[in-house]
């Protein structure tokens, strides 16, 4: 007998865990001397207070379903990818390649071009840890955070060697061409009062798409079965003629893809030429996401709103409450990760006791002779 | 390249070594109990802006060595709450600690200090001196004047005042961890069993001996030393906190601690490897080999190339403890 | 044995419950000093729980331990040691990369320094392997010492710890029947010495042979204690499993017909590089049982994972039906001999056979995930067609309960293993590797696995059964083939022999050897 029901499992303790953590983030703010209530005020009336603050929250909500997605990928297959930031910088890479190099006739053409050329180089960037995972034993773990810095360095060095546009000091490449910027929300739903200024943009149904996709390939697939499979034992994939090596490569391929797929709505959507450190972070706010999500597209969506509510909030608090450093929505994203990932048993190990004792009565109420 | 630059390069190479130095013994105690840690970075980049800001505001570097010390203890306690009493996972909680300190120390430092997530420069007795080794000084001199006369002039004595003498007391310290760490491992009762529960916690706890109790000694070991480590940061290699000035020396310090496979001796190596390449990379900002320019952006990330190279395995196997990664649970 | 003298143990009213689960219900024991006290009982019946609250594992939840006639409070393992109580596990708690000095001192240093201690045990060790006979090197590294010497430090770690009460944990397990004998001859020369031993076991013959007394354990309760020498095996057979047993299984004679699976010269070496399979020659013809005997740990398990494509062979060949299968390339694995007509039930099935938090249906479809039948088009899997594959096994096997949804960890032990079977022998194989089949299975279940392993044989299928249960080996097989160290033996028909001469040839002495004797 399970020792709690399923949506228990699925929907309470990952709630919980949240609000433990804005608790605990709650207590920062009230150490910093504001008030933590007024302060989540400001965020949520930033985040979804006007189009505006949607346009920034789903744009950044945009980022984290693709790099949530990339991280709960390699999770089924039990491989713990820290190395979406490397990724999404390669698929950067990639994006903006696609689009100086080529005269695209229209941004539709352009678009689906630049998400592939975005996943196969976030994949390439990712397949060499799993590749030295699957056959050298090489803990992915590390050999992910060393790829972020290499990653990092090359950027780097491109932009400042070999795309730095001719005279000029900043180290980016030049603006893609006017035919390949991307439609937003102004344009395609500016009914909502959307301005010409909004981040937000297709981008933003590919990732939906992207969801829909993995949930097909996790649960319908003999793929997805294969992963599920194999990340829940090793030694039984094997027995079922599942190659180790297959999964691996396989699983970090699609992870390491959906983290390059990021960059097209930052690079091409957004900031629409390539830049320094445009990733900011969102390869590493994938972990919370994929974790808070349980590792499920609709986790995914609904943790990556609630990042991207976070991320643009952040930012309206530090306009309203200049004592409170922009940094406070990392340590909110710290203690997500704290609280639903590594402390997971604090709150479950109380909740069985509590649906063990709710069993308990209930039964004896059934059967008061035993 | 000539004996003078060899020696500074040494020298600076034994500053540079001295953090990874420190975090990769503090790795070296926790790995060998059996706990994982990657959260190296975020306890050292605490201790940091923890000692500097308490050097600051007290004047006394000695009480933000303390402070520092003391903030990475929190976090390691924190990291042993979650992997060791709620048997959760230990990367995971590795990462959550390197965001905890990344956020941490900015929002703080600038609700102290208000200077966009810095703190004010250390002087004076807010920072770590360098010692001078007796007699040091006046070798140096009398180098110096041989050297006016004939520029050529070849000095062994600078082995002496330029790279043994004139360190601040923490790299001392560090150095002198190796061969304490390798007696208190192979040597004592406490190493004894420190090795045994990251080999096989089942023995250690049927023999009567707490496994949680000596994981969170070593946790906690792994907390002071890495308090240390990021004190030497902010307050002896550098004049202050700065944001994210660990820089990646915590995964390095980590890369190290593999590449040493987990002994103290190697870890001092591994470490002084790791430190020599730093060293180059700050000092020659554009190296020619064999006609190519490289890159300083390739020098900055020929640490972690490095250490991927080593992970492969292609420079021998690196075998982790036994029961590393695995909460301890008692068998039925 | 004189009753004046207070008892070595007294356990009045234990009872400790996991959760749901009552492990212990009200037990009362008492084993005289100087005594081997056996407790037999099937898998889950309770005697390990009992033995842990002994131990200070874990804390009863009522009950009182009284150590020689002293009440005693057991609150954790130091207190047990304190109370004179050692206890070797069924896996051994020894630190591979340690010397066996260190492992016998680890927890009972002498000072914070190590040199010292290790000068006294040193000596202490000495000592103690003369009285007992017990001859291990002190410097030795563990994971270079046979099993049998590994046990060895075990007992002497207790000695050293001046144990006076010894538990052992089903010692004999890992053991070839000639190191059992040794270990047994060791345990009367500690009884001698007036140490008081218990003795878990599930195997009737070991209790028989160097018990005094016996107490038996089902569904957590302590059934009886009786005297060794008032007893006899089909008795504590019965009050094991609380109802007359055949030991014997109903089968007629096999009718053998073509060869169906053709092994020769096959070797194994692992990825330590030690040879597992040295060259390993045998048939197996249709409608034929054949059993692999051996102590665990000889290459049964590797025989068995090679052939259902788990690892690959370093040498030698098999074919099915005249077809050679490939060993070594890429094409080795689950999936194509699965695809040849071999069935598989591994001997593990909680980390093998099943994913335990997949549901009953997702199982059903392990290893045969790739079937045609089980697909919607080229790229979606056909679950509802899962679903109704699966509820048709549970039919058929009387799976219970009939849930397709319930996740497999939620299955009993025995109704897992029906999902299992239900899964590898549905699909009417050609030859079925079957390891383990009632390991951790209640009776009812280990009858009707036995019942549907034979109508398969009688379907003219071959079988190939590996199993540490000397019994089910002999009760089951058509022919036996023994296997030692990574060689077989010997092989002989199931009705010509017996477990004497199965024993012998599992210590290592070959047919050849045997006749010589003879």
């Amino acid at each position: 007998m399970d020792k709690m029901p399923n949506w228990a499992d699925v929907i309470l303790i990952p709630l919980i865990s949240v609000l433990l953590a804005l608790i605990a983030s709650g207590l920062v703010v009230l150490y910093i001397g504001e008030s933590p209530l007024e302060a989540m005020l400001v965020m949520i009336r930033g985040a979804f207070g006007s189009a505006y603050g949607w346009g920034y929250t789903l744009y950044y909500t945009t980022n984290f379903i693709f790099t949530g997605l990339a991280v709960a990928v390699a999770f089924h297959a039990r491989m713990f990818n820290i190395g979406g930031e490397g990724q999404a910088t390669l698929g950067g890479l990639g994006v903006a390649l696609v689009l100086l190099l080529v005269p695209w006739p229209h941004w539709s053409v352009a678009l689906l071009m630049a998400v592939l050329a975005g996943a196969l180089l976030g994949a390439a960037w990712a397949a060499i840890p799993a590749y030295l995972q699957a056959k050298r034993g090489s803990h992915i773990v590390i050999t992910t955070i060393m790829f972020n810095y290499i990653a990092a360095a090359l950027l780097v060095y491109l932009l400042v060697n070999v795309f730095r546009v001719e005279g000029s000091m900043t180290p980016e490449t030049a603006r893609f061409a006017e035919v390949v910027h991307l439609p937003n929300a102004a344009d395609f739903a500016g009914f909502f009062g959307f301005r010409a200024s909004t981040p937000l943009n297709v981008s933003f149904f590919i990732a939906l798409l992207a969801c829909l996709a993995v949930w097909i390939m996790i649960w319908r697939t003999r793929l997805g079965y294969a992963i599920r499979a194999y990340g829940h034992s090793e030694k039984a994939g094997v027995y079922a003629g599942i190659n180790p090596t297959t999964i691996i490569m396989v699983s970090m391929l699609i992870s390491g893809g959906l983290a390059g797929m990021m960059a097209v709505n930052v690079v091409m959507g957004e900031a629409e030429r390539l830049v320094l450190e445009f990733v900011e972070g969102a390869g590493f706010v994938g972990i919370a996401v994929a974790l808070m999500g349980r590792s499920h597209p609709v986790g995914v969506i609904l943790a990556a709103l609630l990042f991207g509510a976070l991320y643009q909030g952040g930012a309206e608090l530090q306009f309203e409450m200049p004592a409170i450093s922009r940094e406070m929505v990392v340590v909110i994203q710290a203690l997500v990760i704290l609280f639903t990932g590594a402390l997971d048993n604090m709150v479950r190990m109380p909740m069985e006791r509590f649906f063990l004792a709710l069993r308990r009565r209930g039964r004896a109420a059934d059967t008061p002779a035993e | 390249m000539d004996f003078m630059t060899v020696l500074q390069l040494l020298d600076s190479t034994i500053r540079l070594a001295t953090p990874l130095l420190l975090a990769c013994l503090a790795g070296l105690y926790s790995e060998r109990a059996g706990i994982f840690d990657i959260g190296l970075e975020g306890k050292m980049l605490a201790a940091a802006f923890m000692s500097a800001a308490v050097a600051f505001t007290s004047g006394s570097v000695w009480i933000g060595l303390l402070a520092g010390i003391g903030a990475s203890m929190a976090l390691s306690a924190l990291h042993g709450l979650a992997s060791i009493t709620f048997r959760g996972n230990q990367l995971i909680s590795g990462v959550a600690i390197n965001f905890l300190a990344a956020g941490l120390t900015v929002v703080i430092s600038q609700t102290w200090f208000n200077q966009g997530g810095r703190t004010p420069a250390l002087t004076g007795p807010a920072r770590f001196e360098n010692i001078d080794w007796p007699g040091a000084a006046a070798l140096r001199d009398s180098y110096r004047a041989a050297r006016a006369e004939d520029p050529d002039t070849l000095d062994l004595t600078g082995i002496y005042w330029e790279l043994i003498s004139g360190h601040s007391i923490l790299v001392y310290v560090a150095f002198l961890l190796v061969p304490l760490t390798w007696w208190l491992l192979f040597r004592t009762r406490f190493g004894l069993r420190l090795r045994a529960v990251g080999e096989n916690p089942g023995a250690v706890d049927t023999a009567g001996v707490s496994v949680v109790g000596l994981r969170y000694a070593a946790v906690m070991i792994c907390g002071v030393l890495c308090g240390i480590a990021g004190a030497y940061l902010a307050t002896g290699l550098t004049a202050g906190f700065v944001k994210d000035m660990s820089a990646g020396r915590g995964f390095i310090a980590l890369a190290a601690l593999i590449f040493a496979k987990w002994r103290p001796w190697y870890a001092l190596y591994a470490c002084l490897l790791f430190g020599l390449l730093d060293a180059i990379g700050n000092r020659f900002q554009n190296i020619e080999l064999l006609g190519i320019a490289v890159p300083v952006q390739f020098m900055q990330a020929l640490p972690y190339i490095l250490t991927v190279v080593i992970l492969a395995g292609f420079i021998g196997k690196a075998v982790p403890p036994k029961a590393g990664g695995e909460p301890y649970v008692k068998e039925r | 044995m004189t009753q004046a003298a207070p008892h070595a143990i007294e356990l009045k009213g234990i009872s400790k419950a996991f959760g749901p689960v009552q492990a212990n219900k009200d037990i009362s024991l008492s084993v005289a000093r100087g005594a081997i006290h056996g407790i037999v009982g099937e898998n889950g019946a309770g005697k390990s729980t009992l033995m842990s609250i002994l131990y200070g594992f874990y804390k009863a939840d009522r009950g009182e331990i009284f150590i020689n006639g002293a009440r005693t409070q057991i609150s954790d393992s130091q207190a047990a040691i304190r109370a004179g109580i050692g206890m070797v596990h069924q896996h051994f708690k020894l630190v591979e990369n340690f010397t066996v000095l260190e492992n016998v001192i680890l927890g009972a240093e002498d000072g914070a320094m190590l040199r010292p201690s290790l000068a006294k045990a040193r000596r202490l060790l000495t000592e103690l392997a003369q009285e007992y006979h017990l001859d291990v090197n002190p410097d030795a590294i563990i994971e270079d010492l046979s099993v049998g010497h590994q046990q060895r430090v075990e007992i002497l770690k207790q000695l050293y710890r001046q144990a006076d009460i010894l538990i052992l944990d089903e010692p004999t397990g890992v053991l070839t029947p000639s190191e059992a004998d040794q270990l047994f001859r060791i345990l009367e020369r500690l009884k001698a010495e007036g140490k008081t031993i218990i003795l878990i076991t599930h195997k009737l013959r070991e209790i028989m042979e160097v018990t005094d007394t016996v107490s038996v354990m089902r569904r957590g309760q302590m059934t009886a204690t009786v005297k060794t020498t008032e007893t006899s095996p089909q008795q504590l057979a019965e009050l094991m499993v609380g109802r007359k047993v055949l030991l014997q299984v109903d089968k007629a004679p096999a009718t053998p017909g073509d060869v169906v699976l053709k092994v020769e010269g096959l070797r194994v070496v692992d990825g330590a590089g030690v040879e597992r399979l040295k060259g390993v020659d045998f048939q197996i013809r249709a409608g034929e049982i054949v059993g692999l005997a051996g102590v665990a740990g000889n290459g049964q398990s590797e025989l068995l994972e090679v052939l259902g494509g788990m690892i690959p062979a370093q040498g030698g060949q098999i074919t099915v039906r005249n077809q050679p299968i490939d060993l070594t390339g890429r094409s080795s694995n689950g999936q194509t001999r699965r695809a040849r007509g071999i069935a598989h039930v591994p001997e593990d099935r909680q980390t093998e056979g099943l994913i335990m938090p997949f549901e009953a249906w997702e199982n059903v479809a392990f290893g045969y995930h790739h079937d045609p039948a089980f697909q919607r088009n080229r790229w979606l899997m056909n679950n509802s067609a899962i679903k109704e594959d699966c509820a048709a096994k549970m039919e058929r096997f009387d799976v219970r309960p009939q849930n397709t949804r319930l996740p497999a960890r939620n299955f009993s032990g025995g109704n897992q293993q029906k999902i299992v079977v239900a899964r590898e022998m549905e699909r009417n194989p050609d030859l079925l590797l079957i390891g383990q089949p009632t390991r951790g299975v209640d009776i009812g279940a280990i009858e009707f696995i036995h019942r549907q392993i034979i109508a398969l044989r009688d379907a003219g299928k071959a079988i190939l059964l590996v199993s540490v249960e000397l019994d089910e080996i002999l009760g089951l097989s058509d022919r036996i083939l023994v296997m030692f160290d990574g060689r077989l033996m010997g092989e002989r028909l199931a009705h010509e022999t017996d477990e004497k001469e199965l024993g012998l040839m599992m210590a290592g002495m070959t047919s050849r050897d045997l006749e010589g004797a003879a």
